[in-house]
């Protein structure tokens, strides 16, 4: 028991992190442009392929340092000729301008890689046991993608709290207007915003392509429950997309580890049902099975009883 | 320094400014008057690029109409916009460091020499901004455009609000400014403070400017001072 919650809990914990990965440069872009960038998610598919294509000819690493890189130019340049134009129409075109981006970016994933799965590998440098509990391993990788992640968050909060860029970040944000009479370049600032957040979609590309599979959907499958984070989270606040982040990543490691079902549950009050019933399949329902619609179940629950997200301020 | 010729304005479809014309010397304090609603504020937003201006406005022989802010600012003009505009999470001294303009270039003023001046805003150098009295909050942010150390600072209503010896503050660093020879764009309603520091005085209404003069000419002014001042 106690095996399977350990490890569990940090599987929980990669997954989280990733996730926050993605949603803390959301939360930021937000911010900033009170708008939600549906494209997100497709910077973070780029950042697998181009660490994909990059690492078959230059190896693992300089695809790690690279492909963010480059997502993160992307990034900057999408906002500069595209956004920034889209933005004088409001936000209803701003929103249908990121979409239409998102469709854009998996058409050309498929257009150049093509639709099937690619054979993006963890580096063999990393391919061992980091140790063994309970007769489990637990893979160097998986520890990697943890200590990336908190070296990423370590340098992102001194950047944004004790830096004066910070500063200007923060404060540009709320107040645009007055930062520019105080004679800081806001739209450049934004431009550089939206340039590391995509970066960091990136990076966590690079780092999850090995592990979730390099493939057209997968900007999809993992920027849906992104979404669901920030919401859950509050829009806008990135203390609460950390919070909703690990809660996602560890509720679904959990339920995926657990081997509880309808029928457990049914037993403990005391009810059971024939094989032959003609609902049978509902009765035998486990956990496992339900685990990828719970961010999904979580959501619905925070929007009915907490509008505004874990975090999130009502909007004035 | 500022040279403002036939400057127009709109809200939407309203015509605010109609045809504004005044100038500012080097090292001046230049008062604009007038009753609330008539053009004075949007006159100094549009100096500073915030309302889209139509006509002239040279800054150092330089037309700056139509500029983006920053680069307005960058050229050496400061504003203190009415609503103060602190940072309310930031702490004091980070609102203040958010004033400078770069790293490098230290000014006239810094952060030592203004929390000499302002013993106040030094005990609360580490809270944040959003906490501090109505008072404070408008010394920090004349402070903190100081800190961009502009050659015209453009200031909209410091005393608006304030308590009788913090209105005499104010005027206390409106002077000491205008020492180090920046020149001051103050916009008031209240005509005594603006009497007693100005060497020139304007006075608007409907969108222009309709009375040019030095404080000892406007006090002589009774018909002026009764159509378009006094309330």
């Amino acid at each position: 028991m106690l095996d399977v919650f350990l490890f569990a809990t940090l599987n929980g914990l990669v997954t989280g992190l990733l996730l926050f990965m993605l949603a803390s440069g959301l939360t930021l872009i937000f911010s900033m442009m009170g708008v939600l960038n549906f494209a997100h998610a497709s910077f973070y598919m780029l950042g697998a392929y181009f660490a994909y294509s990059i690492s078959s000819y230059l190896g693992f690493w300089i695809g790690l340092l690279l492909a963010p890189v480059i997502v993160g130019i992307l990034g900057a340049l999408v906002e500069r000729y595209g956004l920034r134009h889209v933005h004088r129409h409001g936000h209803v075109a701003e929103l249908v301008f990121t979409f239409g981006l998102a469709f854009l970016i998996e058409e050309l994933v498929q257009f150049f890689w093509g639709r099937d799965t690619k054979n993006y590998q963890q580096p063999d440098i990393l391919d061992f046991p980091l140790f063994t509990l309970f007769g489990q391993e637990f893979s160097a990788y998986r520890g990697f993608m943890i200590f990336i992640s908190v070296l990423i968050f370590i340098g992102l909060y001194y950047l944004l709290t004790r830096s004066r860029i910070g500063i200007i970040i923060q404060a540009a944000i709320t107040h645009p207007h007055t930062v520019a009479s105080l004679g800081h370049n806001v739209p450049l600032i934004f431009m550089g915003v939206f340039g590391v957040g995509s970066a960091l979609a990136g990076v966590a590309g690079v780092i999850a392509g090995p592990v979730l599979t390099t493939f057209p959907g997968m900007a999809v499958v993992l920027g849906s429950i992104v979404f669901v984070i920030v919401v859950i989270g509050g829009l806008g606040s990135l203390a609460g997309a950390f919070i909703a982040s690990l809660l996602i990543g560890l509720l679904q490691s959990y339920a995926i580890a657990s081997d509880l079902g309808m029928q457990d549950l049914l037993a403990l009050l005391g009810v059971s049902f024939e094989r032959s019933h003609p609902l049978n399949d509902l009765w035998t329902l486990t956990l496992p099975q339900i685990a990828p619609i719970l961010p999904f179940l979580l959501l619905v629950l925070v929007l009915i009883f907490r509008p505004t997200g874990l975090l999130g301020k009502r909007e004035e | 320094m500022l040279e403002v010729t036939d400057l127009h304005a709109y809200y939407g479809k309203s015509h605010i400014l109609q045809g504004v014309n005044f100038n500012i010397q080097e090292g001046e304090i230049v008062s604009l008057l007038g009753r609330n609603g008539v053009g004075r504020s949007t006159t100094v937003k549009s100096i500073m690029g915030e309302v889209p201006p139509q006509g002239s406005i040279r800054f150092r022989g330089q037309e700056i109409a139509g500029l983006p802010a920053y680069r307005i600012a960058k050229l050496g003009i400061g504003y203190v916009p009415e609503n103060r505009d602190i940072f309310p999470t930031l702490t004091v001294r980070q609102n203040l460091i958010l004033g400078q303009k770069s790293m490098r270039r230290s000014g006239r003023w810094s952060i030592e020499e203004l929390f000499r001046m302002f013993p106040n805003l030094e005990q609360r150098a580490d809270v944040p901004g959003g906490v501090l009295s109505g008072g404070e909050q408008q010394m920090l942010c004349m402070c903190r455009t100081l800190m961009g150390d502009p050659e015209l600072v453009m200031i909209d209503e410091p005393t608006e609000g304030l308590a009788p010896k913090v209105v005499e503050q104010v005027g206390n660093l409106l002077r000491e400014i205008a020492d180090r020879g920046v020149a001051i764009l103050l916009v008031e309603q209240k005509l005594n403070i603006a009497l007693r520091v100005s060497s020139r005085l304007y006075v608007m209404g409907h969108g222009e400017v309709v009375y040019e003069g030095t404080p000892t000419s406007l006090k002589q002014a009774d018909a002026v001072r009764a159509e378009w001042l006094e309330i």
